[in-house]
């Protein structure tokens, strides 16, 4: 029996992986966006915000390419670090100085994103 | 209105692009395919067509074009030859992999090494497992044809595949017969407005396509290619017949020619199915039961009808012009032997590897391969199943 799947290719579920007949059309993602892949499982470098300098201009969540910038209320209010893919375009584009800054290593362990 | 013209298979298909008039063209002129390439340039230039004609780097661009804008939902064709295949080989499994309907036309040469530009099937031959619909032509009154029932194959929802339409270079395409043309209204109606599935630039429906496809999901993706291009010989079929109902020309994956009380028979693709019918005629003149089977289809490859067609032949000789070096047989010649393995048909096959780099292949010679079909059928066994025709030192 077919079991309905809305959008196969991005159900990482393995237990229930889709039948070769219910694959969209070359295996195309019919809808938009990429949150539901752990990107930032690539990350080797990793930015590191500083609150107190961020003017919240929200440059950086314009430019994420992966949606790893968090607003609340129209404010940054952090990295989504499952998202973070490391790509560092968040501290390229900030204007301010020191507040998005690149660092070594991909693991977020005791500095507070 | 439909007029009769004197055209050669260039032109034919040159013609037939005229009146398909896709949205994109992309494309790198090659001999022999160049004339179409030509004629297409003018018609651009003289605004009989609306085409955007992309004049790319290499045939590897070209392909990548095509790829983009089928990718982007427009009707797209293009055509090539030879080391222009071989260069498009990369993209050739990118277009079929996500299902683009896009239209070659490829005039069959050979391939390097050593250099020449004449004729034999090699190139498409060697692209067999790329996942296109493959169709060969007899002459340019079929290059014509095909060309047109092309985009509606390819186009087809269930089908989804692009497909090459191939004619001999310089037999086909340089000589000039008379051909009929349609109406440029009743192209037009037969092959409708394209509808496509997936459409990359269709921003109310964004989509994302040509991903990466790992283990968990690579083989059932290919599976599905696989299948659709297997089904895709019901409409290849269905095609053929409305065209035929409409148009008065009736195609289908092969046709058998004075083969229905045949003895022995030639198997074979594109112009050589020409040469072969004089032979048969002469045999027949003489009381000699010989028949022909064309191969129109080659991928998908008609298993069941090949195999119901020879299944009262006594011997057979699959005739192509290519050679797989260090194959057990060349490539036509193994499918069929897989073809009538399947369908449990037990006829004696032989091969002749005919007409490479150019070498003519005249109706003396098919006789030549008759006759030892005669000697097989009388023996009951194939004294030698690889054969070369023509080949100097061979005999």
């Amino acid at each position: 029996m077919k079991r309905k799947i809305n959008d196969s290719i991005r159900k990482l579920d393995k237990t229930c992986l889709p039948n070769w007949y219910e694959i969209p059309l070359a295996g195309a993602i019919l809808s938009e966006g990429s949150e539901d892949y752990e990107t930032g499982s690539w990350r080797t470098r990793r930015p590191v915000w500083n609150k107190e300098e961020c003017t919240s201009c929200l440059i950086c969540w314009l430019f994420c390419p992966e949606m790893a910038i968090k607003v609340t209320g129209g404010k940054m209010a952090g990295i989504n670090a499952s998202l973070c893919k490391g790509c560092g375009v968040c501290a390229n584009e900030c204007p301010r100085e020191g507040a998005m800054t690149m660092v070594e290593g991909g693991e977020y362990r005791d500095c507070k994103v | 209105m439909r007029k009769k013209i004197g055209l050669t298979g260039d032109g034919a298909a040159a013609e037939a692009m005229r009146q398909i008039d896709p949205e994109v063209v992309a494309v790198y002129p090659i001999t022999p395919q160049t004339e179409i390439v030509e004629r297409f340039a003018e018609f651009v230039a003289e605004g009989l067509v609306q085409t955007e004609l992309i004049n790319v780097e290499s045939e590897h661009s070209a392909l990548s074009a095509c790829c983009g804008s089928s990718m982007a939902g427009v009707r797209t064709m293009t055509c090539t030859s030879a080391q222009g295949l071989a260069l498009m080989h990369e993209m050739l499994y990118i277009a079929a992999g996500n299902r683009l309907p896009i239209v070659m036309v490829n005039v069959n040469r050979t391939l390097s090494a050593p250099i020449n530009i004449h004729n034999d099937q090699s190139d498409s031959l060697g692209s067999r497992d790329a996942g296109w619909i493959q169709l060969y032509c007899e002459n340019p009154q079929e290059v014509y044809d095909t060309v047109i029932q092309a985009v509606r194959i390819a186009e087809d929802h269930q089908v989804m595949l692009p497909v090459m339409v191939c004619l001999d270079g310089f037999i086909v395409s340089h000589n000039m017969e008379p051909v009929e043309l349609l109406d440029d209204g009743e192209v037009k109606e037969f092959i409708g407005e394209f509808k496509p599935r997936l459409n990359l630039l269709d921003t109310e429906r964004p989509i994302t396509a040509g991903n990466l496809t790992l283990p968990e999901y690579f083989f059932e993706h290919k599976y599905a290619q696989v299948y659709a291009l297997e089904q895709s010989k019901e409409k290849i079929e269905e095609v053929g017949r409305e065209f035929g109902d409409r148009f008065g020309r009736r195609y289908g994956l092969v046709e058998g020619y004075k083969l229905d009380d045949a003895e022995i028979a030639v198997i074979t693709l594109g112009s050589m199915a020409g040469t072969a019918r004089v032979a048969v005629d002469a045999l027949r003149g003489e009381g000699i039961k010989a028949g022909l089977l064309k191969m129109r289809c080659y991928r998908p490859f008609p298993v069941q009808e090949l195999a119901g067609a020879l299944k009262n032949i006594r011997a057979a000789a699959v005739m192509e012009k290519a050679v797989s070096p260090g194959a057990p047989g060349p490539a036509v010649f193994s499918d069929i032997i897989a073809a009538l393995y399947r369908q449990s048909v037990r006829i004696n096959l032989i091969s002749y590897v005919a007409g490479l780099g150019g070498r003519d292949v005249p109706v003396k010679s098919i006789h030549r391969v008759y006759e030892h079909l005669q000697k097989v059928a009388a023996s009951g066994e194939p004294d030698r199943i690889l054969n070369y025709l023509d080949l100097r030192g061979w005999e």
